[in-house]
């Protein structure tokens, strides 16, 4: 325990360094611009901002990154709340509030709420990190297939309460999503697979971002055109201290749901497979599931944009932990990340943490003050997020969809991704109208992938016997807390009525 | 290869590059790209073909060696056959400014599936930058220290041995099928999306052994968690001096993973010129030489005509293996 | 179009999607491979399968009229509605289809200042601001920033003045 102070506080000295500390707030900033744009993520900030840290000490660059990292994390609520586009897969739950909140005239409550649990999330497991770092990761490394698989059933089970009340369109709305997830390369076989009329487009399958951008983005936009018939969505907003200390006065509707979904997130985080999308999927189900007002999320709640947000920062730092203990990337962003610490000439894995401490120790340092940094900047840049809205919506409109259109091309950088983008946006809408619940397909295209792979990796090693999934201790676990999630609303349901009639 | 020769070579390699720049002035304006260069990656974010390109990008921007940019896009469709077409496609509109970091896959994947009408012969040799190597892997506490205990662990499972691997089909499955031919065995092959993935699952054991590229395992090697058993390289690597190779156990077999580049098909002599010349400095820069001593890869620079007969030799030598597997 | 009817129509193409992609499944194995596990088909054949029963649900509702969609005889667009997004979507796939031939700079420079000027309205001076703005900063954004070229296609010689002073 000494040790580990003793490391942290040389870590926060390091950070503190002028050129690093002046990286770290450039990084934060530069972050939350990048998240803020629809289709713009981390990866984007980080890839592309590798080179340049060449130019300075590894320490000052990971440290740089890290900030990106970091600024990116909460620069996606800010796209999923005002515009009602998230930014990343992290940020699909953050619209489920974030968005009706906005529409309501709040977006400044839900903006704060966000930062704030983002703040809680980030610093409570970059406590975790600290403490329990080392057999963390070897707990990371006993999940092999069965145990992804019995996380993701977990995963889908945490948000069974997402879905509207038409139970045969929430089902097809879930199974169109796996359905869009499986297009592209089977790995197992290494055979292509629903490739239509052999447009080569879809050999890389199809992104997630196509189609958020498209339901979120596109659809969204038309359904709010209708609505508004081109008019302003909000007319006035409340930017006084007074309002702004209200809102960290509403901390107390959420600080439990936060403090979980941090906890949570950091674990999901640490798992190679998981990442931050299924933790803060899994955080807003929870905070559905066992909130007393279920009713009410969805339509504005403000747990609702806090425990997604508590979760996906959470688990954007547990993520560091399997690329810096056993150099496996638990996401896209880390995977650069790994291999810029490569190219540094260092080496992930078990031993970095002895071989290279300062390294290690001053990017845990790194993450406590880009942390704090991130959560001001943010705070201050909240009254011009909202001011986006105040645009008429005819002029913000076309903003969006050409946003929309940038942001659809830039990840893979084929027209062909903007085409399905703007049909999945117009079915989006089409079927909106009709009452289809579209959150789940956008969930199912998410996790659809790792479901599918883990479960026939699974039985290729077990040579086809399904019980491996119930023999494993960690999955047995695992599966049987999904059934009990399942099972929960179910057993709540059949209480109340026991209790109308005493 | 003797001291001599390679001092030889590195002679006759300095006067070319001499020769090319004395005579540049000569050669009316030399050409350089307009716009920026669409440097495609054949693979994934995160792995190792990644890593190199984005490894050789970084070299080339911290040098200045570059008036345009060159900018990184992963094309990891179809096992690289999006990365294919769609550089057969800018052989057609825009040959010029793009490039593209290539992997085995640039064999196998026109060769398993002809409906793509892909022909590697058309494409622009611009450079072989390195090939990795591979060894056979397994866990610590199997107990297995060498080669025979291997084959008799892995006869006894049978079936039940799992040999994780990165995609169906490619680099690692063709060795697997190598040492179940070559052994009697009857590995069960799981793949994996990327090395990374891979590495963990033989570190946790989830998989009995692994075919590995060094840098993939190098961090739990270190920690002392897994073991190398045998090299599928001509001579012993320096990091591991304890495996040895097949070809010492009495196998002749020697695998490689290329990491080339190359260019748009119908790219212009000019342009082909400044790419190569660009990636030779690359080549010979310090930076890469430490990554290529790190992470003990073999390959020395090839380009132009003697790159593309290396690429014909090694599509045979592809086509044979996949034919025997039943893959063509 | 009534709402009733708009649920039937999109509850047969739902159906007709899901058959669609079954049968394309069919390339690929779906059954169950022994000792492997499912066939790379199946995960998609016996989703599609899926969505196809609950199409057929929806379908069945519809005729029992059970949800409030089917029993609705509202409009499912009103014409100001069909109008407002008609004209969106128009407008974006004009975008979409301009920038294969003009590339995406000159198509932006249409698209906003069609959408600004003639469906919001707006006075010159924001319909030009935005029309002009939005596109320097996509560019600063993009191509400066971050790196990521957007497609030009035949504007493309244009760029090359400016991409020597910028790189």
């Amino acid at each position: 325990m000494e040790s580990i102070l003793l490391s942290l506080s040389g870590g926060l000295l390091e950070a503190f360094q002028p050129l690093n500390l002046l990286m770290i707030v450039i990084g934060c900033v530069v972050g939350l611009f990048i998240g803020a744009m629809p289709g713009l993520g981390s990866v984007n900030g980080v890839a592309i901002l590798l080179p340049i840290t060449f130019l300075v000490p590894p320490n000052a660059a990971i440290m740089f990154l890290a900030a990106i990292y970091y600024g990116a994390m909460y620069g996606g609520a800010i796209s999923s709340i005002t515009l009602g586009i998230p930014g990343a897969s992290t940020a699909v739950a953050t619209v489920f509030d974030g968005r009706p909140l906005a529409i309501a005239g709040k977006a400044d409550q839900a903006l704060t709420a966000a930062a704030i649990a983002s703040f809680v999330g980030g610093t409570v497991s970059v406590v975790l990190f600290t403490l329990f770092a080392p057999p963390l990761a070897d707990f990371a490394l006993r999940f092999g297939p069965p145990e992804e698989f019995a996380l993701m059933v977990l995963a889908f089970a945490t948000f069974i309460g997402l879905g509207g009340d038409d139970i045969p369109k929430t089902i097809f709305s879930i199974l169109i999503g796996l359905v869009l997830a499986t297009i592209g390369l089977d790995i197992i076989s290494g055979r292509p697979r629903l490739i239509f009329f052999d447009i080569s487009g879809f050999m890389h399958g199809i992104n997630f971002l196509v189609l958020a951008i498209g339901i979120y983005g596109i659809g969204e936009m038309l359904w709010t055109l209708e609505q508004t018939e081109g008019n302003v969505i909000v007319h006035k907003v409340n930017m006084s201290w007074r309002a702004f200390l209200t809102n960290l006065g509403h901390v107390k509707y959420y600080i439990k749901t936060t403090i979980l979904g941090s906890i949570l997130g950091y674990f999901v985080g640490t798992l190679p497979a998981a990442g931050a999308t299924p933790a803060s999927l899994m955080s807003y189900g929870l905070a559905k599931t066992f909130s007393k007002d279920p009713e009410s999320f969805g339509k504005g709640n403000v747990a609702g944009v806090a425990a997604p947000e508590a979760a996906n920062n959470a688990a954007s730092t547990g993520s560091m932990l399997p690329m810096i203990t056993l150099g496996i990337p638990g996401s896209p962003t880390t995977a650069i990340l790994l291999g810029g610490m490569i190219i540094w000439g260092l080496r992930p894995g078990p031993l970095l943490f002895t071989e290279h401490p300062d390294f290690v120790w001053g990017l845990i340092g790194s993450l406590y003050v880009a942390n704090a940094f991130t959560v001001l900047i943010n705070l201050a840049f909240i009254p011009l997020f909202v001011r986006v809205l105040t645009m008429p919506f005819t002029v913000l409109a076309p903003i969006i969809f050409v946003l929309c259109v940038v942001g659809g091309y830039a990840p893979s950088q084929t027209m062909h991704d903007v085409w399905l983008m703007l049909l999945f946006g117009v079915a989006g809408y089409l079927l909106r109208k009709l009452n289809y619940p579209v959150a789940p397909a956008v969930l199912a295209i998410v996790l659809g992938p790792l479901a599918e792979q883990s479960f026939r990796q699974s039985l290729l090693g077990s040579q086809g016997e399904v019980w491996i999934f119930f023999e494993r201790p960690i999955s047995a676990t695992c599966i049987a807390i999904a059934a009990a999630l399942v099972l929960y609303p179910v057993l709540r349901g059949l209480r109340k009525p026991a209790k109308a009639q005493a | 290869m003797s001291i001599a020769r390679r001092g030889m070579l590195a002679l006759v390699g300095a006067l070319g590059i001499g020769a090319v720049a004395a005579s540049a002035p000569g050669v009316a304006q030399a050409w350089e790209p307009q716009k920026p260069v669409e440097f495609v990656i054949m693979a994934g974010q995160g792995g190792g073909a990644d890593k190199m390109a984005r490894l050789m990008q970084t070299v080339i921007e911290k040098n200045g060696w570059s008036s345009k940019p060159l900018t990184p896009i992963n094309k990891p469709g179809g096992s690289g056959a999006e990365a294919l077409v769609h550089l057969k496609t800018k052989g057609g509109s825009d040959p010029d400014h793009t490039i593209m970091v290539t992997l085995n896959s640039f064999y196998t994947t026109p060769l398993r599936q002809p409906g793509l009408g892909v022909d590697i012969a058309t494409f622009t040799p611009i450079a072989r930058m390195a090939e990795d190597t591979f060894l056979l892997w397994v866990h610590k506490d199997s107990g297995i220290t060498n080669i025979e205990e291997f084959v008799v662990a892995a006869k006894e499972a049978g079936n039940d041995w799992v040999m994780a691997g990165t995609g169906k089909l490619q680099e690692d499955q063709l060795l697997t099928d190598f040492l179940n031919a070559a052994y009697g065995l009857n590995m069960k092959y799981v793949p994996y999306k990327g090395g990374g993935k891979v590495a963990k699952q033989l570190a946790g054991q989830h998989a009995n052994s692994t075919v590995n590229n060094p840098s993939e395992q190098e961090g739990f090697y270190a920690s002392g968690d897994t073991v190398p058993l045998a090299a599928f390289t001509p001579d012993r690597l320096e990091l591991f001096p304890d495996a040895p190779t097949f070809r010492e156990l009495g196998q002749d077999f020697v695998y490689f993973m290329q990491r080339s580049v190359v260019g748009a098909p119908g790219m212009s002599d000019e342009a082909a010129a400044y790419y190569r010349e660009l990636f030779q400095k690359v080549y010979e820069s310090e930076d890469w030489q430490a990554y290529r001593k790190k992470k003990s890869l073999y390959g020395d620079f090839l380009s132009d005509q003697a790159l593309m007969d290396y690429w014909m030799t090694e599509r045979e030598i592809h086509k044979a293996m996949l034919s025997e597997m039943g893959a063509l | 179009m009534t709402v009733r009817t708009a649920e039937l129509v999109m509850a047969i193409a739902t159906m007709l999607i899901s058959i669609a992609i079954m049968w394309k499944s069919t390339e690929l194995s779906i059954g169950w491979v022994p000792q492997k596990g499912p066939g790379s088909g199946a995960w998609p054949f016996w989703l599609s399968t899926g969505m196809l029963l609950a199409s057929a649900a929806t379908l069945v509702r519809w005729f029992l009229r059970a949800t409030p969609e089917s029993r609705s005889e509202e409009t499912y667009i009103s014409r100001t509605a069909f109008y407002v997004v008609g004209v969106s979507v128009g407008a974006i796939l004009f975008l979409l289809i301009a920038t294969n031939f003009i590339g995406i700079y000159f198509a932006l420079l249409l698209f906003l200042f069609f959408y600004l000027r003639f469906v919001g309205r707006h006075s010159w001076t924001t319909t030009l601001s935005v029309t002009i703005g939005v596109p320097v900063f996509i560019f600063c954004m993009f191509e400066w920033a971050l790196t990521i070229p957007l497609p030009k296609a035949i504007s493309e010689p244009l760029f090359y003045p400016i991409y020597d002073l910028i790189y």
